[in-house]
């Protein structure tokens, strides 16, 4: 008998911990439509082909660390031919601007994008002073 | 077919081993790609180097240019708590920085001049021998220690192994303590260990490090020590320099003209 | 086949035992959480003491971890048969005492989420991949033999032929351990403290005495609570090892004084002078350890020397306390804070652990704790078995609820 109470207290928790993602994201009010991005106003083109980039932009950028960081290789011979100097502060957010290009996917898509940003600097931030 | 649950288990075990050790053997790291140890035609092996020349430092005793060079270019932070302090270039006072070669009757204003310190980018370093993931490292074809901050686990075993306490630890988020904040470079994270790579993304520019530029008095020569007409060569060659813990077998290529 | 079964059914001070436990580990996880939040910063490390509580236990510990060869060898190479009783609780202290030190390796860490790291890029030349290597392989080796080894006792029958081979390979793979983690320490140049050839011996020492000293008073601990005895030749050939031991280590610890003070090379001399007779103008806390602990382990060494101590089972237990308390100091913290004082600089820095790191620490104890209350709980819940089956009234004071399933 008095394990139907622990079985009833078990089986609640349950259905609250695997419904979390229901009712977290109506307390959230998310809605369906996509991320308003904004694209950048000069360039056109980027590093990579934009269906590239929508599947593969991460891979693109471990590619660029591992080259910078432990080969010494800077320079990226792009699909158009132009040459680039790997950077994600100094090329990527050259043209994109990461709170309304970047983060605004990230965040729809719940990808807390580890760590890059916890060392690679905004460069907006830079503008603004810090205490 | 009838098949026992044993037997149904001890296959299921066999397939499992079989496919994840060809994932982690895809996995293993394949050796750091780089130009060979002869370096190409185009850029042959170099080996990094720097003369300190004391004398010249010493001109204006209160001068911090190197190190707000390197601070303001590394986005290095200040913390106030001494405990969790970080530096990649900064000064001791000569007594402990060349404990084992100070001299009895010794000039006592010599004893407490301010003496830069900074990693030695050693011959044969230490802490790389026991970085367990390979996140510091010796680049073959300059000699520079590197360090990568996206491998680094913060074990600080590295830490542990320098013999001169040239490197520090990110004790907590480096961001609140950066007095101005430079998006030129990257901050560090709490977690990982920093010290000075003799500004490799400058190097890349073919530019000297930036505390190297910065000097008022030009007191730091740095060049290639392999290159027999450099500059760093030519003073190595005509005067005595000291370096620091020689005795170790580390190799310092950090020279200090007293 | 695990039998975790066995540990769901205990007293009520088996039950507030386990429960504050939990609790401890539950404060050490909400602790730990705050250290992954705010950094490493938490802890009373620092720039030139850049490891300390935590590597302290986990040195500590892999020593504890290796002692159970000194059970397993006399049993199982020599057949000394006094030691049947106990081995298996070697074993799960073994167990307990690997997963304690990863425990502590890994909240040591900056960056715990890349751990994997040291897999995926590995470094021969580090001897933290060897350290990983060696005690992951002694935790393998401790719990295949473990399962096999209760098993068959459960089952009455004999264990299988390969188990030999597997116990005779945790004998040299025991002492690998430990000497592993000693190359961790006396392979740096820049150290002068550990860079010795007696540090692996010492530790090794100092291991064979603190570990079979914690088996002695489990052994007392669980005689007075469930009644299963390992025997009296078992607890007086147990407290030998623990004598000789802890000789040698108070040999080795002479050895270093000599050495340091006949040369009298600074290099050498500073760091004995911090930790046992103080500087002039320091009052440092190292100093109160470092002179605790040797006294400690004389007043340890005294008592066990003495025939009528060392078989009285209550003065037993006080020198087995003193003597794991006396190697806790010196390996759980001395050797770890005084290996970074004075720095590569010159630098006196004052290391005390903080509340976060002491919570963790007491966390991470309490795992151990409860692995070895679950442990050997199963074990002698089979053994008892056992016991009661064959000779009913030998031993056992109190009723061990058996399993009739």
């Amino acid at each position: 008998m008095r394990e139907r109470l622990w079985i009833g207290a078990g089986l609640a928790l349950f259905v609250i911990l695997v419904t979390y993602p229901v009712w977290h994201a109506l307390q959230a009010h998310s809605s369906t439509k996509g991320p308003n991005l904004v694209f950048p106003a000069r360039e056109k083109e980027c590093v990579a082909p934009t269906s590239f980039m929508k599947t593969s932009h991460m891979k693109l950028l471990v590619d660029w660390r591992e080259s910078v960081v432990r080969n010494d290789r800077h320079t990226y011979v792009a699909f158009n031919g132009k040459t680039y100097d790997m950077s994600l502060t100094g090329t990527c957010l050259r043209c994109h601007d990461k709170r309304q290009f970047c983060d605004r996917c990230h965040t729809y898509a719940g990808i807390e994008t580890p760590f890059c940003w916890d060392c690679h600097v905004d460069p907006s931030l830079a503008q603004r002073s810090v205490p | 077919m009838k098949i026992t649950r044993k037997e149904f288990l001890r296959l299921a075990a066999a397939g499992w081993v079989v496919v994840s050790g060809r994932h982690l053997l895809a996995l293993l790291d394949s050796p750091d790609k780089g130009s060979t140890a002869e370096g190409t035609a185009a850029s042959p092996r170099k080996r990094w180097g720097m003369v300190i020349d004391t004398k010249k430092c010493r001109k204006d005793e209160g001068c911090t240019s190197c190190e707000e060079a390197c601070d303001k270019a590394h986005n290095i932070p200040a913390f106030k708590n001494p405990a969790h302090e970080i530096e990649w270039i900064w000064r001791e006072p000569f007594r402990k920085v060349f404990s084992a070669d100070q001299t009895p009757y010794m000039e006592e204003s010599l004893l407490d001049l301010p003496t830069l310190v900074l990693c030695n980018h050693c011959d044969n370093p230490p802490c790389v021998r026991v970085c367990p993931t390979g996140a510091t490292w010796k680049r073959e074809e300059d000699g520079v220690v590197m360090m990568d901050w996206h491998r680094c686990i913060g074990c600080r075993y590295c830490m542990a192994a320098c013999p001169y306490g040239s490197r520090s630890f990110n004790w907590e988020d480096p961001r609140p303590a950066i007095r101005e904040l430079n998006p030129g470079f990257p901050t560090r994270t709490k977690g990982v260990v920093e010290k000075c790579t003799f500004c490799t993304e400058r190097l890349a520019k073919g530019q000297a490090p930036a505390c190297v530029e910065a000097c008022p008095e030009k007191s730091m020569t740095f060049g290639d020590l392999i290159n027999p007409l450099s500059e760093v060569r030519q003073i190595l060659g005509s005067r005595y320099v000291l370096r620091r813990k020689p005795e170790l077998g580390t190799g310092p290529n950090v020279y200090y003209l007293i | 086949m695990f039998m975790f079964e066995k540990a769901a059914h205990g007293s009520t001070g088996y039950w507030a035992w386990v429960g504050t436990l939990v609790l401890t580990l539950a404060a050490g996880f909400l602790t730990y959480l705050h250290q992954l939040n705010y950094g490493l910063g938490v802890t009373g490390m620092s720039r030139n003491v850049t490891w300390g509580l935590y590597i302290g236990q986990f040195t500590f510990l892999v020593g504890v971890a290796a002692s159970a060869v000194m059970v397993v060898l006399p049993y199982y190479l020599h057949n000394h048969k006094e030691f049947a009783r106990m081995t298996i609780l070697g074993e799960f202290l073994a167990i307990s005492a690997v997963t304690m030190c990863v425990l502590f390796i890994f909240v040591d860490m900056g960056q715990p989420a890349r751990v994997l790291n040291i897999i995926r890029y590995p470094r021969p030349n580090s001897m933290m991949f060897w350290d990983m290597i060696s005690l992951t392989g002694y935790w393998v080796l401790n719990v295949v033999i473990t399962l096999v080894t209760l098993h068959s006792q459960q089952t009455e029958t004999a264990p299988p032929a390969w188990i030999k081979f597997v116990i005779v390979l945790s004998i040299p793979w025991a002492i690998s351990i430990h000497t592993v983690t000693a190359f961790l320490y006396s392979g740096l140049p820049g150290r002068s403290f550990w860079l010795t050839a007696i540090l692996a011996p010492r530790f090794l020492a100092s291991a064979f005495a603190s570990g079979p000293a914690l088996l002695i008073l489990l052994c007392l601990l669980v005689r007075k609570v469930t009644g299963y005895d390992v025997g009296k030749a078992a607890l007086r050939g147990l407290a030998m090892i623990v004598t000789y031991a802890m000789l040698v280590n108070v040999f080795f610890v002479f050895m270093e004084f000599f050495t340091a003070f006949y040369s009298q090379i600074p290099t050498l001399t500073e760091h004995f002078e911090n930790m046992y007779l103080g500087v002039a103008g320091e009052a440092s806390p190292l100093l109160v350890w470092g002179r605790a602990s040797l006294l400690l382990m004389a007043v340890a060494v005294l008592m066990l020397l003495v025939p009528r101590i060392r078989t009285n089972d209550t003065f037993l237990a006080a020198a087995c306390i003193l003597t794991f308390l006396s190697l806790w100091i010196d390996k759980g913290l001395c050797l770890v804070v005084c290996g970074f004082t004075p720095s590569p600089l010159g630098t006196m820095t004052r290391y005390m652990p903080t509340l976060p790191e002491a919570v963790i620490t007491l966390a991470v104890w309490a795992a151990g704790a409860l692995m070895v209350t679950v442990f050997y709980k199963i074990a002698l819940s089979v053994m008892v078995e056992k016991v009661r089956i064959t000779v009913p009234h030998y031993g056992v004071t109190r009723e061990a609820r058996v399993e009739t399933a």
